[in-house]
């Protein structure tokens, strides 16, 4: 079976998504018929591990090692949780959204897998609020999975049992941090926890939990129903499956595509987004979303995938990039980068919580010609002090990401508005 | 005061989670749903449903961007100003829309029709620049856009 793009083969957009009995009609719930009827959950596991599934929403971690991490058998606490994250708040990226609306029951059907590989009763989605239509698809798709006995009490007589339950957060970035999100779940303010200890042992409400990304529990089905060395062909690279690529900015067709993972950005941006609109040339590449490492016209061969964006400098992040051509400010994108950093702390660490609006400040300032040149030496300094291993968890890291290498690669820029006390390119 | 059918639902909420207060978002979304808001009476009454202190239930409430403490317009604009839209022409879309509604971020127009707030990026980075009105996703926009779609809300 020649199937190259799993994850977006009953997508169509402008259409709603595919009914339950559509889904079935297409190939769907035959994997979780298989898995329940056939498979213990270790095997559900080590399937997923074989198949090289790396997590899709930034950090890259490989899924089968994750749920590997939860206690399984006789002595294991009874409840357990999956949460699904759906939060998709990270700046310039938007392929969630796709899977999400476009079809719902593949979300549905890899969380009752997912589910059972860790043998949790329970699973959230924790979805972003202002994604309302995916909400109204979801909720209608919950609905006809528990009518039809794929959710509830003893799915398809397997002795199973699984309630899931949708949850609409109120809009908050840093929600989309693993720890954050158990605690927002909790009902507390979203201020990520320490780690150890991991979430798999000890998550929502002190018991076990998995929390997937949308794109990565959307892959699950594809696997079991073809299996792990069809998965890992569907790649250019060692990390297994397909990717939902983005791009956006002023290019010629801005979208999201299902993709090979390793394609390259050339690929991308010359193939998928057709390239700059006319008269414009590129001059920057933001790969992966806000929080991460900026990229240069020098890189167009370099291999979106984790290790290839990684040798280069930055990270694949959500796979989603942002195309920035030559009438646009870097100076001014990055500010704007950092005022939403700034804003979205939620100011649980000190470094974060005042280093960034000061960031915010001195960026703002520059681009509005009123910076100096001692600003470069601050911002500079800043990358370092709020760099990895000087903050609770990866927001102000993240952050930095950008700033660093818009010093790095267009220090002439900042250089240029402090002088002129302008912005050059308005 | 909470209707009879308000309690309902949030202990319905209540009963998807180990613990009540996890219900907060939820059952804050939902009386603000009704209202439009969420003021510091709904915010007792929500707490008391929930067994929590108004205060540790605000922490929360005010955590989120949009969760309303404050009186809204009958529509909420949430104009995107994250990166993709800001390449794409965030600033003069927003001078636009300030013009044409007589108000800046975070005000409400005199006849209440509309309040205008900045959000980050609604994930429409592919039809930038975009914004919400209410719960609906309005991309690709441009002033002629704007204004025709303000009209329709507008009789």
């Amino acid at each position: 079976m020649q199937l190259q793009r799993p994850l977006t083969q009953n997508i169509h957009p402008g259409r709603p998504p595919l009914s339950l009995s559509a889904y079935e009609a297409a190939g769907g719930y035959q994997a979780l018929r298989k898995v329940l009827g056939t498979m213990t959950p270790q095997q559900v596991t080590a399937a997923v591990l074989e198949a090289n599934l790396r997590g899709r929403g930034g950090a890259g971690f490989p899924t089968g090692r994750k749920w590997s991490f939860v206690p399984m058998g006789p002595d294991a606490p009874r409840t357990k949780y999956l949460v699904i994250n759906a939060d998709e708040m990270e700046p310039a990226t938007f392929k969630d959204r796709l899977l999400l609306e476009g079809d719902p029951h593949q979300l549905i059907e890899g969380i009752i897998i997912g589910a059972y590989a860790i043998q949790a009763p329970m699973a959230y989605i924790f979805l972003r609020t202002t994604y309302t239509e995916a909400f109204r698809r979801i909720a209608a798709a919950i609905a006809e999975a528990r009518v039809n006995g794929y959710l509830g009490s003893n799915i398809l007589g397997s002795g199973f049992s699984l309630e899931l339950t949708l949850h609409a957060s109120a809009g908050r970035y840093i929600c989309g941090e693993e720890t954050a999100l158990l605690n927002a779940l909790e009902g507390k303010r979203a201020n990520p926890r320490a780690k150890p200890p991991f979430p798999p042992v000890i998550g929502l409400w002190g018991k076990p939990t998995v929390a997937n990304n949308v794109e990565t529990i959307c892959n699950v089905p594809h696997i079991l129903n073809h299996g792990a060395a069809w998965f890992r062909g569907l790649s250019r690279v060692t990390d297994g499956g397909t990717k939902i690529y983005g791009v956006s900015g002023k290019v010629k067709r801005p979208g999201a595509w299902e993709l090979p993972l390793g394609v390259t950005i050339r690929e991308l941006l010359e193939e998928q987004a057709g390239g700059l609109r006319d008269g414009l040339r590129l001059r920057a590449i933001l790969p992966g979303g806000a929080s991460t490492d900026l990229l240069t016209p020098d890189h167009l061969d370099v291999v979106m995938d984790f290790n290839g964006v990684a040798a280069a400098g930055s990270r694949l992040g959500t796979g989603t990039m942002v195309v920035v051509d030559d009438r646009t400010c870097i100076v001014g994108l990055t500010a704007n980068l950092m005022r939403f950093f700034a804003q979205e702390s939620c100011g649980w660490c000190t470094p974060c919580r005042e280093g960034l609006p000061w960031l915010a400040k001195i960026l703002t300032a520059i681009e509005q010609g009123r910076g100096e040149p001692e600003d470069i030496a601050v911002l500079k300094e800043h990358t370092r002090l709020l760099g990895p291993g000087r903050t609770f968890c990866a927001l102000a890291p993240g952050a930095m990401e950008p700033l660093q290498s818009a010093l790095k690669y267009f220090e002439e820029d900042f250089m240029r508005h402090i002088r002129e006390r302008r912005c050059p390119w308005r | 005061m909470l209707s009879a059918e308000e309690k309902q639902e949030i202990a319905a909420i209540a009963a998807h989670y180990e613990l009540k207060r996890a219900a907060g978002i939820d059952a804050l979304r939902m009386v603000q749903r009704h209202r439009g808001w969420v003021s510091d009476e709904t915010l007792r009454d929500v707490a008391e449903v929930l067994e929590m202190s108004p205060t540790d239930l605000d922490s929360v409430a005010t955590f989120y961007n949009l969760i309303f403490r404050r009186p809204v317009g009958r529509h909420v604009i949430l104009i995107c100003d994250s990166v993709s839209c800001w390449v794409m022409g965030y600033d003069n879309l927003l001078d636009h829309l300030q013009r044409r509604l007589g108000i800046g971020l975070g005000q409400t127009t005199s006849d209440g029709r509309f309040t205008l707030l900045p959000h980050v990026c609604l994930g429409a980075c592919d039809q930038a620049p975009a914004m919400m009105i209410d719960d609906q996703l309005y991309g690709c926009l441009d002033a002629e856009k704007i204004d025709a779609l303000l009209k329709n809300f507008e009789t």
